[in-house]
């Protein structure tokens, strides 16, 4: 296996920021501790979950914290920055907000799962039905990008295009219809 | 369970930190505390064992607090949740 360096983890989270219009953390200090926790948990579980929450090692339950997580849309709509802070909006970015605390939005369930890893082997775990699968209540959708076309499928559009970078207010919803005919 | 001690020049509260090892503001509360001269526990939650996380666990709900880190317990009292510099100079008297 490869060796991960810490500027392999900061160049992914560079481009990423970079992809979906986001800037990272403003202070260095701060910035080079978040990558170090990045890196110790790719290492240590083989995925680089948020370093600022308690994975289980078990990558099922730990899929939505896997930086960027999918916290990260709205929290930084919301707050200026994501959960650890790694990303961050402009403003932020430019020192004109401060960087604050952010609450957690992650379920408690699935936070939860984190404490007993014993429990949540595949062979225990429930299949979901169709309800339960999105507890949030939040139900994915189709997205398309007004100007380039680019589609999505996920709870709300991107904060930016990743390809043609229009602001999320350029994407409209795709509404879907399945008729069952004959 | 085995908590680290960082010993500072004030003891009159009784100080407890859950922290994670890889946590960014966790490590920023721990040096909050040291530069204002706070003794106090600290234990990193992803480093424990299954039992203690179970433990931490159920300390932070019975407290009220979200499961989030850095959470500070004052005196097995006032909780903490996130590196709030205005709760914690409140709750320490700084």
């Amino acid at each position: 296996m490869t060796e991960i360096t810490l500027e392999m983890v900061r160049q992914r989270a560079q481009a990423d920021a970079r992809t979906y219009g986001y800037y990272l953390n403003p202070d260095p200090k701060f910035l080079q501790s978040l990558l170090e926790g990045l890196k110790r948990n790719e290492e240590r579980y083989g995925y680089p979950s948020c370093p600022c929450r308690l994975a289980s090692g078990n990558f099922d339950v730990d899929r939505d914290i896997i930086c960027p997580c999918d916290y990260r849309d709205p929290d930084v709509a919301e707050y200026g920055a994501c959960y650890c802070a790694l990303y961050v909006r402009k403003d932020l970015h430019e020192g004109k907000t401060e960087v604050k605390p952010v609450p957690e939005r992650r379920p408690l369930e699935k936070q939860s799962k984190a404490y007993s890893a014993a429990t949540v082997t595949p062979e225990a775990k429930p299949v979901p039905t169709k309800e339960e699968a999105k507890p949030s209540g939040i139900k994915p959708k189709l997205w398309y990008c007004k100007q380039c076309g680019y589609v999505v499928f996920r709870d709300e559009p991107p904060y930016t295009c990743p390809v043609c970078k229009a602001k999320k207010e350029m994407f409209s919803e795709i509404k879907t219809r399945i008729d069952f005919t004959g | 369970m085995q908590f680290s001690k960082v010993s500072g020049q004030k003891r009159q509260h009784k100080v407890v930190l859950y922290a994670l090892s890889t946590c960014a503001w966790c490590k920023m509360t721990k040096q909050f505390l040291k530069d204002n001269d706070v003794e106090y526990d600290y234990i990193d939650v992803d480093l424990c064992e299954e039992e203690d996380k179970q433990k931490i666990r159920e300390h932070i709900q019975s407290k009220g607090g979200p499961l989030s880190y850095p959470t500070t317990i004052v005196d097995d009292n006032v909780l903490i949740t996130g590196l709030r510099k205005d709760k914690l100079r409140e709750a320490l008297g700084l």
